[in-house]
């Protein structure tokens, strides 16, 4: 078998613009899918690890629950009762696009509290009774203290679950939302060459994960305590 | 007889012994059974994949860790789902024909899936035991080789044994992301747990009850393995070492 790089070639175009960035008729996207469930996400995992960590009861127990809970299931599972369920209970179809943005805000949600709390248990104690002492209450010690410390220690790990999210996002195509897979997908059974577009798509997926990665690196370095200069 | 319940106007007639109602519950029974084989399958040779290019990672010779990041970078930076299409639908275009041939007749949604699972988790596994690796002193392995072991010596006996009993929960987490992954291998129509209950809802319509049971079968096995190897990770832990090795990376 010889590889057709031609057949690539003519095919990019829908598969970057369409699969990657989401700009065509069937919407979609894989970047219009992953840039704002990383964003609402990364909201939904502060909200759910600082419930995880409240002192009171009925705040910790429930945010426990759901965390464990999801962190049990696959996420075809959550993406399921969604694609199937949202329907029956508000009686209408739901597009593609909104399963898949909230089936992952909800999974992801959960993996993200689990950094998150680490991240806040990592700052050391002292700073807490310190900020309390200064008189801040719980929003301005966790705003201004606790959170800008914790999230410098969460990097490497939150980094990490977003290229999680990222890969994630192709398991939007299984309830048919034209992402990058999706499209591989529809043109491999147009064009009848798999290899070289799932060989394709795995390059472009690559790229996009490695660069997020050697980007997290970087910043870590960069927000390194030891780094920055006396002032 | 099954309960209405209403949500906002809309009923829905619940009817949850479709789940063992011949033959829902062979169904169900089969692909849980296929999850544990694809699981243990997969798992055995992603284990000794992390072992090799996570040990690989870390010696001291330059090509051999060259190979290593490049299968692992390679690998765990593209989706599983990506990998599974790429084994199923393009990988055979290129395999010889012998092994078309076999993989044709043992199951090739099987193989590919077990192909594409323990390669992609082999390569998130060699992330975990190489960390477990750099976790242990680095002077071990030199006192291993000062009293005369070969390299590959101090690797098997000193370093290897040391690094698998710090890694356990870092392994386990892995482990379980395994099994969770192993769901998508329903896309090449290996039938397995998500497929079944997917069946069971395209027969019987009845989407609520058939994801519940796939969700309770799935929670049950995630939270029973964690408990189990919390056991274990008591049990193994090394006394006097605190070694904390970083959780898996992605």
């Amino acid at each position: 078998m010889n590889f057709d790089f031609a057949i690539i070639l003519s095919n990019a175009k829908f598969l970057l613009l369409q699969g990657l960035v989401g700009i065509g008729m069937f919407g979609g996207g894989t970047l219009r899918l992953a840039v704002p469930a990383i964003l609402l996400g990364f909201m939904a995992g502060i909200i759910l690890g600082l419930a995880r960590l409240a002192r009171r009861p009925w705040i910790h127990y429930p945010a426990a629950v759901y965390i464990e809970f999801i962190r049990g299931i696959p996420l075809v599972m959550v993406i399921f009762w969604f694609w199937f369920l949202v329907p029956i209970v508000i009686g209408r179809p739901v597009p593609e696009y909104w399963v898949a943005l909230t089936a992952f805000v909800m999974f992801e949600g959960a993996y993200i509290a689990e950094i998150v709390r680490a991240g806040i248990q990592s700052v050391p104690r002292g700073q807490v009774d310190a900020a309390t002492s200064t008189g801040l209450n719980y929003i301005q010690s966790m705003g201004s203290v606790i959170l800008p410390q914790a999230i410098r220690n969460m990097i490497p790990s939150l980094v990490t679950q977003f290229i999680v999210l990222f890969k994630d996002t192709s398991l939007a195509s299984i309830i048919g939302m034209m992402d990058l897979t999706k499209a591989a997908q529809t043109v491999s059974q147009r064009e009848l060459r798999p290899f070289e577009m799932y060989a394709f798509i795995a390059v472009v997926y690559w790229a996009c994960a490695y660069g997020m990665s050697r980007f997290s690196r970087r910043l870590e370095i960069r927000m390194s305590p030891e780094r920055v200069p006396f002032r | 007889m099954g309960a209405m319940v209403g949500f906002f106007g809309f009923s829905y007639q619940f009817r949850w012994s479709v789940l063992w109602q011949a033959p829902h519950g062979q169904w169900l029974l089969n692909g849980l059974l296929m999850t544990l084989k694809l699981t243990a399958v997969s798992w055995v040779f992603a284990v000794f994949l992390g072992i090799l290019f996570g040990t690989l990672r870390t010696v001291p010779f330059r090509p051999l860790r060259m190979v290593a990041s490049a299968y692992v970078e390679f690998f765990r930076n593209v989706p599983l789902l990506v990998w599974l299409f790429f084994w199923y639908f393009g990988a055979p275009e290129v395999l010889p024909e012998s092994v078309r041939q076999w993989a044709i007749h043992h199951g090739m949604e099987y193989w590919s899936a077990v192909a594409g699972i323990s390669i992609y988790h082999g390569a998130r596994m060699s992330e975990v035991i190489r960390a477990g690796i750099q976790a242990i002193p680095k002077t071990q392995l030199e006192s291993g080789i000062a009293t005369g072991l070969s390299v590959s010596q101090a690797y098997r006996l000193i370093v290897i044994p040391i690094a698998l009993r710090l890694i356990v929960p870092p392994a386990t987490n892995e482990s379980l992301n395994l099994l969770k992954n192993s769901s998508l291998a329903m896309t090449i129509g290996v039938g397995e747990l998500t497929f079944a209950t997917r069946q069971i809802e395209t027969y019987t319509a009845k989407a609520f009850e058939a994801f519940t049971a796939g969700t309770l079968i799935y929670l049950v096995l995630c939270l029973g393995i964690a408990y189990v190897m919390n056991r274990v990770e008591r049990k193994f832990a090394i006394p006097g070492l605190i070694a904390r090795t970083e959780r898996a990376e992605h």
